[in-house]
């Protein structure tokens, strides 16, 4: 094992957020609200600049060589189980840390206009720093145990987050529900934990961390066995924090939360946790086709799925949530098809385009007097015209209109697709790509074309959101443009500088590599490409194929999104009646279906919460908690005292001679017990 | 005829009993201080006759320290008490229950 270099920058990247939320935290009220957002900002901003030393100290050093720790202390010592307190950067954790840190900045800076007028200003800003911290212990955890602290952690702010405007009980119901649903995906986490120490634990020597990442990496050829549970539980907690089906229905739902909320926490950062556990696990998931298919499978339905959704919702900030659903979908088929290093090219051009996408659609919604719903909105584009040219910007990018971000990333999972052999998966993605232009263009028209549709009231108080607000926009629309070039293909001649940083990440040691290979050779032909791409890094599978066809796929790929752009401006500008009888064809059901997002919600209450209800009533309550609990253990246990007591009592006369009486003869008994026991 | 440790013995139970008896079946709170008085001054003929017979000076020293217990123990006890006849006008121990609940 080479040496590990000492950073202890590392652990200051975490503490000075949590130390923002904790003076913000503590003195709440007292401080002025400008004060409270100004002090986040510049815990988040220090750690963004901490984060740009250390990686910049990265880059100085050799490619394989690219690892920094900072092992505070140890957690858990008992035996051989050991785990520490500890934070580690690597080319992959470095890339997310300046996505968090630096886009998680500049939401800090428009939440200072957007939040400006709250009373509850400064508890949002505690909440918004703990986030920072919470996120930023799941990304440089050195292993899998301090990561679930984060994602725990980052659990917890969500829902504090999306139920911040608590007295709406709506507001804290889906906080709720966004909590519960984790919660589900979390379980599956757990348990692929426990898989994890149960089958290593026995095989480790002291003073190795049983959950350290490179540790793991070591000794993937023990797990190798129960790779594929192992996997598939660690996946169940991924479908829950990156909205995967079937347990995306708590992230629409969490647009109840204020806009930047939104932003930083449901689009750009958390909700990538789970494609970041992934990958930060690929040496495990590469072992098992099974385990990968799935994820590819589910990534890749989750992704038409939403795109469908996204289609019908009236509400702004739901359409970009199933978009959300939809990119997260992405991401997951790359992970699945072995492209550990373009989901998070993706993770990140997704980042900059859809944090600009949610904070244009928050200066529209505080244009619009706090109206969501897109039907009352339109022609905000002369009213707010930096608004609309960085939204324009972000909906370019996210249909993958060259040469914005979103084209290269979503490009080259398009084309990881293709080469993974399975052709179906490719084309889910290139139709739900086609879809996500569609409804960006809809969205765009329906927001900022044609006539205003708002009240007077409303129309009269229309007006360009402030500096603070607008300049994140604007420092995000040149990143939504320029931010997919450090990873431009090399058959676009440039340089995949990206996945060159990411490949000593995602290059296997030679135990991980053989044994993949022997995956492969034991059948499940679909992910052989998947490990293949995934032991050759980020170098294409199909580096020696000749590039031709992947000029057709991007070309292609860039026609169909210049396409459902141009459809959605067609049917939403010039024709309505093309979209009226969209709503009416086949009888109008079919978009009732999408509307009302394939009934899932519906379907969930019904088999699962309606149940649960009835079962907690009738058994749970009154069997189990009135007979059992209440009736046995409390009151049963409150009888015994009781009657105990009553006959002690008799005891306790207030006769002093009764008590030297009573001594007497407990002495005497002693005495004769000592006497005759020998 | 000799006196023996067991003699010594007899008459320190002999007294411990009757000082036992006493709390027990008196209701004067300055008889049965008295009576407390009795059992302290048995055990310290038991120390007194054992320190003598095994020849260890020991005992000696646990005697005066339980005089000087005996003599603090009496006069806390008796001021107590005169506080209670003050305001109680008696020291009758059964009608002083009020500690009962």
């Amino acid at each position: 094992m080479e040496s590990h270099t000492t950073e202890t920058l590392l652990r200051w990247i975490v503490l000075v957020p949590l130390l923002g939320a904790a003076i913000n935290g503590l003195l709440n009220r007292r401080l002025p609200r400008q004060v409270a957002g100004l002090l986040a900002s510049a815990a988040v901003l220090i750690s963004f600049a901490l984060s740009v030393t250390v990686f910049l100290r990265l880059t100085g050093m050799p490619a394989e060589a690219r690892f920094v720790s900072d092992i505070v202390t140890t957690w858990i010592g008992f035996g051989n189980l050991q785990v520490d307190l500890g934070f580690a950067m690597d080319p992959l954790s470095a890339v997310m840390s300046l996505v968090v840190t630096g886009v998680g900045f500049l939401i800090h800076i428009y939440s200072l206009g957007y939040m400006a007028h709250d009373k509850g200003s400064q508890r949002f800003f505690t909440y918004l720093n703990l986030f920072i911290f919470a996120m930023m212990t799941l990304v440089l955890g050195e292993n899998l145990l301090m990561l679930f602290v984060g994602w725990e952690g980052v659990g917890l702010c969500s829902y504090l987050l999306i139920s911040f405007w608590f007295t709406d009980e709506a507001n804290a119901a889906a906080g709720k529900k966004a909590f519960i649903v984790n919660r589900i995906g979390d379980f599956g986490f757990l348990l692929g934990m426990f898989l994890i120490g149960a089958t290593l634990l026995p095989h480790l020597g002291g003073g190795e961390g049983l959950l350290s990442f490179r540790v793991l990496q070591q000794h993937a050829g023990i797990l190798a066995p129960a790779a594929t549970a192992i996997c598939l539980l660690l996946f169940v907690g991924a479908t829950g924090k990156s909205a995967q089906i079937p347990l995306f229905v708590w992230l629409p739902d969490a647009m109840a939360g204020p806009t930047p909320v939104s932003a930083l926490i449901h689009a750009a950062t958390m909700v990538t946790a789970g494609v970041y556990m992934i990958a930060r696990m690929n040496f495990l998931f590469v072992l098992t086709p099974t385990a990968m298919t799935v994820v590819a499978t589910v990534g890749a339905v989750t992704a038409l799925f939403a795109a469908t959704i996204a289609l019908t919702q009236n509400d702004i900030k739901k359409v970009l949530a199933y978009s959300t659903v939809s990119q997260l979908g992405y991401m997951m088929l790359a992970c699945g098809v072995g492209a550990f290093s373009i989901a998070i090219f993706h993770v990140m051009t997704h980042a900059f385009f859809k944090a600009l996408l949610f904070l244009g659609s928050g200066s529209v919604i505080h244009a619009m007097s706090d109206e969501q719903d897109m039907r009352v909105m339109g022609g905000l584009r002369k009213k707010l015209p930096l608004t609309f040219w960085t939204f324009i910007a972000g909906t370019l990018a996210l249909a993958g209109i060259a040469p914005l971000a979103g084209f290269f990333s979503k490009d080259e999972i398009l084309w990881n697709a293709w080469n993974s052999g399975n052709k179906v998966l490719w084309a889910i993605g290139f139709i739900a790509a086609g879809m996500t232009a569609f409804y960006m263009m809809r969205l765009v028209v329906l927001t900022f074309f044609g006539e205003n549709r708002a009240s007077a009231e409303v129309k009269s108080h229309i007006h360009e959101s402030p500096a603070t607000m607008t300049m994140p926009l604007v420092v995000l629309a040149v990143l939504s443009i320029a931010g997919g070039w450090v990873g431009i293909p090399h058959f676009l001649g440039g340089g995949a500088h990206f996945m060159t940083w990411l490949e000593p990440v995602f290059s296997q040691p030679a135990v991980v590599a053989e044994l993949a290979h022997g995956a492969v050779a034991h059948g499940a032909e679909a992910a052989a490409h998947g490990a293949e791409a995934a032991s050759h890094g980020a170098e294409h599978a199909g580096a020696h194929a000749d590039t031709t066809m992947e000029w057709i796929l991007a070309g292609a790929s860039l026609a169909w999104g210049i396409l459902g752009l141009l459809a959605g401006y067609f049917v939403y500008a010039r024709k309505v009646s093309v979209a009226e009888s969209f709503q009416k064809m086949g009888g109008g059901w079919p978009h009732k279906v999408l509307l009302n997002k394939y009934y899932v919600d519906e379907a969930y209450e019904g088999a699962i919460i309606r149940p649960m209800y009835r079962l907690s009533k009738t058994v749970l309550w009154k069997w189990v908690d009135v007979g059992l609990i209440n009736g046995l253990l409390v009151e049963g246990s409150a009888l015994v005292v009781a009657v105990v007591g009553s006959v002690m009592r008799l005891f306790q006369n207030g006769l002093v001679r009764f008590y030297a009486w009573s001594f007497s003869i407990g002495v005497a008994v002693f005495v004769l017990y000592l006497s005759f026991s020998g | 005829m000799e006196i023996t440790l067991t003699h010594y013995l007899l008459l320190a139970a002999a007294i411990f009993v009757t000082g036992m008896v006493g709390f027990i079946v008196r209701r004067n709170a300055i008889v049965m201080l008295m009576c407390v008085e009795l059992m302290l001054s048995s055990v310290n003929i038991v120390f007194a006759a054992f320190s003598r017979f095994h020849l260890d000076g020991g005992g000696h020293v646990f005697v005066l320290m339980n005089f000087a217990v005996a003599a603090a123990e009496a006069a806390i006890g008796l001021a107590i008490l005169v506080e209670i006849f003050r305001r109680r006008r008696t020291v009758n121990v059964d009608d002083l229950k009020t500690l009962m609940e």
